[in-house]
This record gives structure tokens, sequence and C-alpha cells, in this order.
């Protein structure tokens, strides 16, 4: 297992590129230390698979470093960088059985034929295949299938990186909770570095110890499942992040407060940027409705069970709220209040209050 | 069942009455002259199986016969490898593939009579580009009209020019059709470019291999036109295959009876090789 | 418009993969259908559109038999979960492709086009081709061709599943305000209840190719006749677990409760409460003490899940906020018991009234 780092890397896919809008990756600097299970998260197109097929191998950068324990590897074929991957879609030999499809990466290695059947049966073991071993592969259900894509990436214990690249895109629905809990557990046992790679919450928040937040190329916010939720860096993670995601809020600063249609906001704390366009950021699970507040009218009530969801409007401004219990009419008169240490100013985007415990 | 739509058979009514009209009937027609003897004004004799007996224990028969799966074994042997290693090192992206892909085509796309006819003529020894090259330049003596062993050489190189582009093409299909992830991942496994042909490019062109195989396999069993028009069979009867020796009898000695029996028993070993052959392709997929 | 299923029933080489179904559906709200992947959803919309055969039973529509006609003739609209649009056509010809097939006049399919579009938000895009979208514009461009076309009846066959996460979240949201008022019966297929439940509208619960139970989408929620249609109507998977009652009291292993008053006779029952009704904090109304031993956790966004071991039942709770469970480890659990389903022994039918 390894540490890894990228340095100063950037990369386009045109040959000459000028402005930073031709890159698809904009430079990126970032550590990531030796056992850890990380998450790529994004929207598609947000160069989240530029990068991770940069880690890999499968493509070089246009310009920067990719080191493992320190190690230069940028020019490296993904065979010398000791790395496994999990693809999109199951990749399976069919004409091999289901051992033969595990024990390939091994085999492909020297590695001795005992030694060979130990680690397969182990992996069998940890992904619950092992009465599958003696079928051929090409016969498998698909979440059987990418389970064996996922254990021909686990088989080797001396890769340096374990990636997955959207790994339960194929899975149906009902199962994919199996196979969410099923990686956790297995990095948990395995204990190698690993970065998954999705467009999911769900999947990232519940696979990862730290989550990487990317849009258009960039980086937006690396943090903890619980910083990206209760603390976004930037309104992208606060949208993208939680359903439904953060009421994003054009704002206009006077007499250094913020104000929502004419409408003094309280905010977590001192403002800290004073230029770039103001917006006011609280997740929908902060807005509670009450007698007092900003004055709004409901728009729509979605029961979805377990809570509402109310979209109310504020001028022209939508505010979502959660609420359980009795829910407001449509078109009724309603009073919001946003809880004070939860309700934050964005300038551009950027995070630009200070935090209310901090 | 009752309410299930029954109209799909109305569409496949014509294809049915074409197929009665253009192979059923003449196909009974010959049935009908294989047990018969005529001598022409359309008068003819009862023989039963007296030409199938006949034609089984002809030297004359098992000759053209094992002339024929020696023709189609050595096609097959050279054009299926060479098809494949041809549609592997093609490229799958990028500028060069429809012109690869042209190039391939043209054989093809040529008559099979003129297809012999340019080979004839290639051939010459005296005017030939080939023939006058061989015996000039390179000081081999070759000449297709006295040596069989010429004839032979030609007769293969013909049809491995005309026809290996239709194992390439079908090989290429398949092979495009495999996702890089498949390349990628056997990159990361380790797999040397062998065990990549081995598993994954060889088990997913499987299928239109099969059909390659097969296509080659009646078509250069069957084949006429290119040989006639090339050798004529000759020299002597060196390359008298089935269908060359099965035009003399018929037309040649207008003995209509054994053609038309020589004819039946043709169809039926060309049905039962195909058969094998895509039992024995596609065993695998069945378990 | 109104789309009225007969006693439809498919039988594919002799096994029954509809039974005999039943449904009337309405315009002006939609008619969801839920169940899991292969539970016959999409069986049951391609026989409503002519597409696949019918063994028995009639389809009308406003009361017209329409079973023995071609789909061409039905004027329906099918969205697929594959963006399925002609690839060497501009968007605004995908989406009048229908108008020209029916010989619309050259003027009105450009004003329908273009509402459709705006509707979309496709109007910088009408001159492109299909590859040069994104997934999200590729099946706006099916729905918006489907607008344009004004069919009586619009099938959605998961067309949200192949999109990412927060993509799906915001075409859901406009989707019933988009065939809102356009006399369409709108019929979606889908497998994730959050969604039956955010589309509103009437909702069938489809479970092994037969429809479980059909009924307005909130109060089927509320309550479930069965507990296939509960579990159905549940993600993540519901918890259910055997009970006894004697008389004021329910047991479950140690944990007891009171009875619920609705006259419930001694002996057996299944009983089955959602995820959110099982706390891993005590409340006014999570009040049964549960226990378990931790399996499986995760985080999604707002909230937590956490798989668990009881000696009689794997159960799973699901809070708002994060939660610290250590796997392995035995956590305290708490039930609402106001929430809970009890069903006879067999599941087959539902006793007594649920708040």
């Amino acid at each position: 297992m390894a540490k890894i780092t990228l340095s100063k890397l950037r990369h386009s896919y045109m040959p000459n590129p000028t402005s930073p809008d031709d890159y698809a990756l904009k430079e990126i600097d970032l550590d990531w230390s030796d056992g850890g299970a990380y998450a790529l998260l994004g929207p598609s197109g947000c160069g989240k698979s530029t990068l991770l097929n940069i880690i890999s191998g499968l493509l070089e950068p246009s310009e920067g470093q990719i080191l493992f324990d320190g190690k230069d590897v940028t020019a490296l074929p993904p065979d010398q960088r000791n790395i496994a991957q999990v693809f999109q879609f199951p990749v399976i030999y069919d004409t091999m059985t289901v051992f033969d499809n595990l024990a390939f990466p091994l085999r492909n290695r020297g590695v001795d034929e005992a030694r060979v059947q130990r680690r397969v049966s182990e992996i069998a073991t940890m992904l619950e295949v092992t009465d599958l071993l003696g079928t051929k592969a090409a016969g498998l259900s698909p979440d059987n299938k990418q389970k064996i894509s996922m254990g021909r990436g686990l088989v080797r214990d001396d890769v340096n990186v374990v990636m997955f690249d959207e790994p339960l895109t194929v899975i149906d629905p009902h199962l994919k909770w199996k196979l969410r809990s099923k990686l956790k557990e297995l990095h948990q046992k395995v204990r190698a570095t690993m970065i998954y790679v999705t467009h999911d919450q769900t999947e990232a928040l519940t696979f990862a110890d730290q989550v990487v937040v990317m849009q258009d190329g960039e980086i937006v916010q690396i943090g903890t499942p619980v910083e990206l939720f209760e603390r976004p860096a930037h309104t992208f993670v606060g949208h993208f992040i939680g359903s439904p995601g953060m009421n994003v809020l054009a704002a206009e600063m006077r007499d250094g407060g913020a104000f929502l249609n004419g409408h003094h906001i309280a905010l977590e704390g001192a403002v800290t940027a004073q230029d770039g366009t103001p917006q006011i950021g609280v997740r929908p699970e902060f807005v509670r409705i009450g007698d007092t507040g900003l004055p709004a009218t409901v728009r729509k009530v979605s029961d979805i069970g377990r809570h509402s969801v109310i979209e109310a409007m504020v001028g022209d401004t939508s505010v979502k709220a959660i609420t359980e219990g009795a829910v407001p009419e449509q078109g009724a008169d309603v009073h919001l209040q946003f809880q004070q240490d939860q309700t934050r100013l964005y300038r551009d985007g950027w995070l630009a209050t200070e935090g209310a415990a901090s | 069942m009752k309410t299930q739509n029954q109209k799909a058979w109305y569409f496949v009514l014509p294809v049915l009455l074409l197929v009665a009209f253009n192979a059923l009937i003449p196909m009974m027609t010959v049935v009908n002259y294989s047990v018969q003897e005529t001598f022409g004004n359309n008068v003819f004799f009862w023989e039963g199986l007296r030409w199938f007996e006949e034609l089984l224990n002809s030297d004359r028969f098992h000759a053209a016969l094992g002339r024929q799966f020696l023709f189609t074994g050595l096609i097959l042997l050279i054009e299926v490898p060479l098809g494949i290693i041809i549609a592997l090192s093609m490229p799958r992206k990028g500028p060069w593939v429809p012109v690869c892909l042209i190039l391939m085509a043209l054989p093809m796309l040529i008559p099979w009579n003129v297809v012999g006819a340019m080979w004839n003529i290639f051939t010459l020894p005296d005017i030939g580009l080939l023939g006058y090259l061989m015996n000039t330049t390179l000081g081999i003596d070759y000449d297709m009209t006295q040596s069989p062993f010429a004839a032979w050489a030609t007769i293969i190189t013909m049809d491995v020019w005309h026809w290996t582009s239709l194992v390439v093409l079908l090989s290429y299909a398949g092979l495009v059709s495999i996702p890089d992830a498949y390349y990628q991942a056997a990159k990361i496994d380790g797999a040397s470019p062998f065990k990549v042909f081995r598993y994954i490019q060889l088990p997913k062109m499987k299928q239109v291999l099969t059909i390659a195989i097969l296509l080659r396999f009646m078509d250069s069993f069957n084949i006429y036109t290119e040989v006639f028009v090339l050798t004529g069979g000759g020299p002597g009867n060196s390359t008298t295959l089935l269908s060359i020796d099965l035009v003399k009898i018929a037309l040649g000695q207008f003995d209509l009876g054994p053609a038309a029996a020589m004819s039946l028993i043709y169809f039926a070993i060309t049905l039962l090789v195909s058969w094998l052959f895509y039992t024995l392709m596609t065993k695998d997929d069945a378990k | 418009m109104t789309l009225q299923v007969s006693n439809i029933t498919k039988i594919v080489a002799g096994q029954v993969h509809i039974k005999p179904t039943t449904l009337t559906l309405e315009t002006g709200h939609f008619n969801v259908l839920l169940g899991k992947t292969g539970s016959g959803k999409t069986s049951l919309i391609k026989m409503m559109a002519g597409l696949d055969p019918i063994a028995d039973g009639q389809i009308l529509m406003d009361g017209q038999d329409v079973t023995k006609l071609s789909t061409q003739k039905r004027n329906i609209s099918l969205v697929h979960q594959f963006f399925v649009n002609y690839p060497h056509m501009t968007v605004y010809d995908n989406i009048a492709s229908p108008l020209k097939v029916a010989g619309m006049a050259q003027s009105e399919i450009q004003g329908r086009v273009e509402e459709a579009a705006d509707i979309l938000q496709l109007r910088p895009m009408l001159n492109r081709r299909p590859h040069e979208l994104s997934g999200g514009q590729q099946q706006r461009t099916a729905l918006a061709r489907a607008i344009a076309k004004e069919s009586r009846a619009v099938f959605l066959d998961e067309p949200l599943a192949n999109l990412d996460y927060k993509l799906r979240e915001e075409l859901r949201e406009q989707l019933p305000e988009l065939f809102a008022g356009r006399g369409a019966v709108v019929v979606y297929a889908t497998s994730e209840p959050e969604e039956a439940l955010l589309l509103g509208g009437y909702t069938g619960l489809m479970d092994d190719g037969n429809v479980a139970q059909f009924g307005p989408t909130a109060a089927l929620y509320r309550k479930p006749e069965t507990l296939v249609a509960a579990a159905v109507f549940s993600d993540p998977p519901i918890n259910s677990a055997t009970v006894t009652k004697e008389g004021n009291i329910v047991r479950m292993g140690d944990a007891v409760w009171d009875a619920p008053d609705a006259g419930m006779a001694d002996g057996n029952y299944v009983v089955a409460v959602r995820p959110h009704h099982v706390s891993p904090v005590q409340t006014a109304k999570n009040t049964v003490a549960l226990s378990g031993e931790v399996l499986v956790t995760e985080l999604s966004g707002s909230e937590s899940s956490a798989h668990f071991r009881m000696p009689s039942a794997d159960w799973v709770s699901l809070a708002h906020g994060v939660h610290p469970y250590e796997i392995g480890v035995t956590h305290p659990f708490y039930l609402d018991p106001s929430a809970c389903f009890y069903f006879a022994p067999d599941g087959a039918r539902v006793i007594g009234e649920t708040a």
C-alpha cells in the first residue's frame, strides 16, 4: 500500500491548451495517505474519471506528477504501477471459471499455486462467492459478475491502490446497499488505499473517510462526510450533497448584514469576504415553519413518507424546508425561520462566514 | 393464447413462396432426375437408386470429393488465421479505419468470373505479371497449365486473395465491439498480449468467427466459377473439384440422372459438414 | 382520458408473467408502477402500449376497446430508461418526427416543437444532434417528443434511471408539472419508493407479475394491505418480525409494548415497521427499547442508516443526522409502536387500523 501524491497536476484533451477552460482537469495538489478510503464525487463531466485514469496510468497528464510513496510514476504504464481497478461495467473473462478469473492477476505475475489457492479462497469468502468458484463466469448475474470484477481488484495484497469507477452502475437498486456496505467492510478488512469514483452521494459518503467533491475539473472541497454536509465550503457542495440540496438564495448586502427580499437574515458568524456575488446558503433541514420570521407563500408540499418537503416562495425566491409532522396547505401564507448557526453567506460560490463554533 | 396476434405469418408468406419457387421446386426436379435415366426428348426410365450406388463406388467421385475437401481445408487453414491476424493489426480508431475497410472490401466486390479471368492473365508465363516475374526474374519454373502443384498453388492463392477479407471484416467487427475497459483491465491484471488474445479477443470474436467459418466453408466447398475460369479443372484432372466434375457430367456428357444423384449427395455433404461445424463451434454456449 | 385494463394477462411459453390485472388509470395525476427489477413493470407497460401480446383481457381507452389496435394507431408515447433518439436527426427533428409522421402542417409542427423545447429548456440545443448532448439533455429530448405529440397516454419506463443522481432529482421535480393539464394518462415505472412518493398521484405496487395494491400514493404508503405491499414500498427494506399479542401487550423477544386498540385477538402476528420509525435515540414517540449488534452503517447526505442484528431478525434504522455507530458493537434502538403494521401470520392481510 502506498501514499499517493498528486503534484501540480493538470490535464487537457487538446493538443495546445491556452485558456483555463481548455483543461478538463485544473491544477490539483493532493495527498492521500496510506490505507485510506477516498471518494471522488461529482456530476458526469466534472473530471473525476479523467483524474482516475491519470492515477491508474491509462492517461498521461499534460502537466504535473503522480507519486506513489514519493516515487514518480507519471511515465509508468498501468501494469507497472501495481494498482487494481474495478470498472463501471463488469469485466470478466467469459471463458474462465470464477476461480480462474480471480486467480488471473496472480498467475500472470507468477505467484505460486499454493498461494493463489489461498488468496482466491480468502477473497471468495469475503465476497460470499465460494460456491460459485467452479462455475463459468459467463453465465453469472450482473451483480455477481461485478463482485468477481471487484474480487480481481482485491486479490493481490501488494497493490498500491485499488480504484473503483462507478462500480455499482449495473447493480439492481435493491442490491446496491449490500454491495455498498460490502465494499466498506472489505476496506476495513484489507486496509488498502482505495479510491472510489461516483456521482452518487450515498455511495461516496458511505464508503469514504474523505470525500473529494469535484466540479468542472476543479476540486471544490475535500472533507469528511460530516464536514461536507454540515459546512459546505462551496454552494455546489451544498447543492450536490443532501436531498434536496442546500437552499442557495440570492442576497443583498447592506449595513453590514445580509438581506433576503428586504428582510435581514442572521448569519452564523462574521462575514470574511467583502467582494463577489452574495448568496445565502441554508439547508432545508434547518428551515423551520413558524409564526414569525420571513413571510412566504407555500407553493408545493411533497409528502415523502418519513417527512414532507415544503417549497415556499419568498418574493421570487424559492426556499425549501423539511418538516416532520403537520404541514401547511398549498397557497398558505407562512413564516420561515432559518437556524442561525446553520445559515451562511457565500460569495461567488465560496463560503464567506466564520463558523459559529470556531 | 386465443388473442395472440397471428398477423406476423402473413409477412413471412412471400418468403415462403419465394423459397418454394427457387429452391424446393428445382430440388424436387433434381430428386426426380436422380432416380431415372433419360436419353432426351423428355423420355424417362425408372432406375431407382442405381446412380447413387454407382456414384458412391466410383473412384472418379472419390477423387473429386477428396480434392474438394483438400481445397476447402487448405483455404480455411490459411484464411481464418490470416484474417484474424490482419483484423488484429488494423487500426481501431482514427482516419485510417475507413481506408483499411475499403481496401479490405475491394477484392470481394469483383465478380467471380472476372477474378478467375484476372488471375488467368496474371499468371500467364509469357505476358502475365506474376507468371513472367516468376519465370524470368526469379527463375522459378512456373506454369499452371503444366504443373498440378502450380495450379493448386494458384487457385489457393486466388481464393485467399479473394475471400480472406470476409474473415477480416467479420473478425474486425467482433474486435471493435470489445469495450476499452476490457483492455484496460487486462493491462492492470498484468496479462500478456497472448493472454489478451486468448481470453478477451478470441472469446469475443467467437460468434462472428463461427459465421465466417461457416460462410467460407459453404462458399469454398461449392466453388465453381473462379476455378473453372482459371484452370478449367486441369492440368489433367488435378484441379477438378466436385462442382467442376458435376458440370462435366451434367452438361459435358449429358448424364442427367447420375449428375442429379451427385448433386443430392453433394448437397447432403455440405449440409452435414456445416451442421457439424456449427454444432462443434457452439457447443460451449449451450452449457 | 381514461385508460382501463381489464384482466390482462401475459403468458410466455406456458409461464404466467403477468397475472390477471385490472386497473383504471386516469389523467390529471401520475400513475406510478412501483416494484423491483423483474416485478413486471416493463411488461405491463408494453402490454398497455400494445408492444407485447396479451394472452387474455381487454384494454380500453375512453371506453373504446383498443386491445386489437396496433401501437401506431393508439396515439401513445413511450420513453425508455435508455435514451432513445434518432442519432442522425437534430433535436428539432427528433421532437418533430411523430408530428411529421402524422402529416401535421409545418407551421403547427414548429409551434408545438418550440413549446415542448421551452418547457424542457432545450431551445438552445434544437440544432444539435443527440451525440452532442449530455445524458440529461438526451432524455429531455425524448420527453419533449412525448409532450409535443400530445398523446392520449404517455408511458415513462424508469426514464431517470440512467441519469446522474442530482439531475434525476431536478427532472423528477419538473415531471409532474410538465404533464399537468395535458390530458394524457401518464404511467411511470420506477423501482424507487421515494420517487413514487415524490411524484404523488396514484401508485400500483408490483410484485412478481402482480399488482399487489393500487391507490393514492400517500394512502398506500400509510395503509398497506399486505406485508408484500408494505415491503415493496420501503427503501431501505421494511423491518418485520413475528410478535405475540397477549391481552393488552405485544411481545417481540424481550421488547414489550401496548397492543393497538383495534380488536386484535390474542395470538401470533407479523409486525412491520419502516426503518425511519426505528431510531438510535429515544424520543416521545420512539419509546420501545431494542438492542442489536450493528452490522453495517450507511450515510446518505443528511441521513444515516444502520443494519443491526437482534436474536429474532435483522433490522434497519434510518435517522436524520450522523450517528456514532461502531460496527460489531451492540447499540440501543427505539421503536415507535404507533407506526407498526400488524399482519396475519402469513402476511396476507393487515390487522387493525394504523396511524
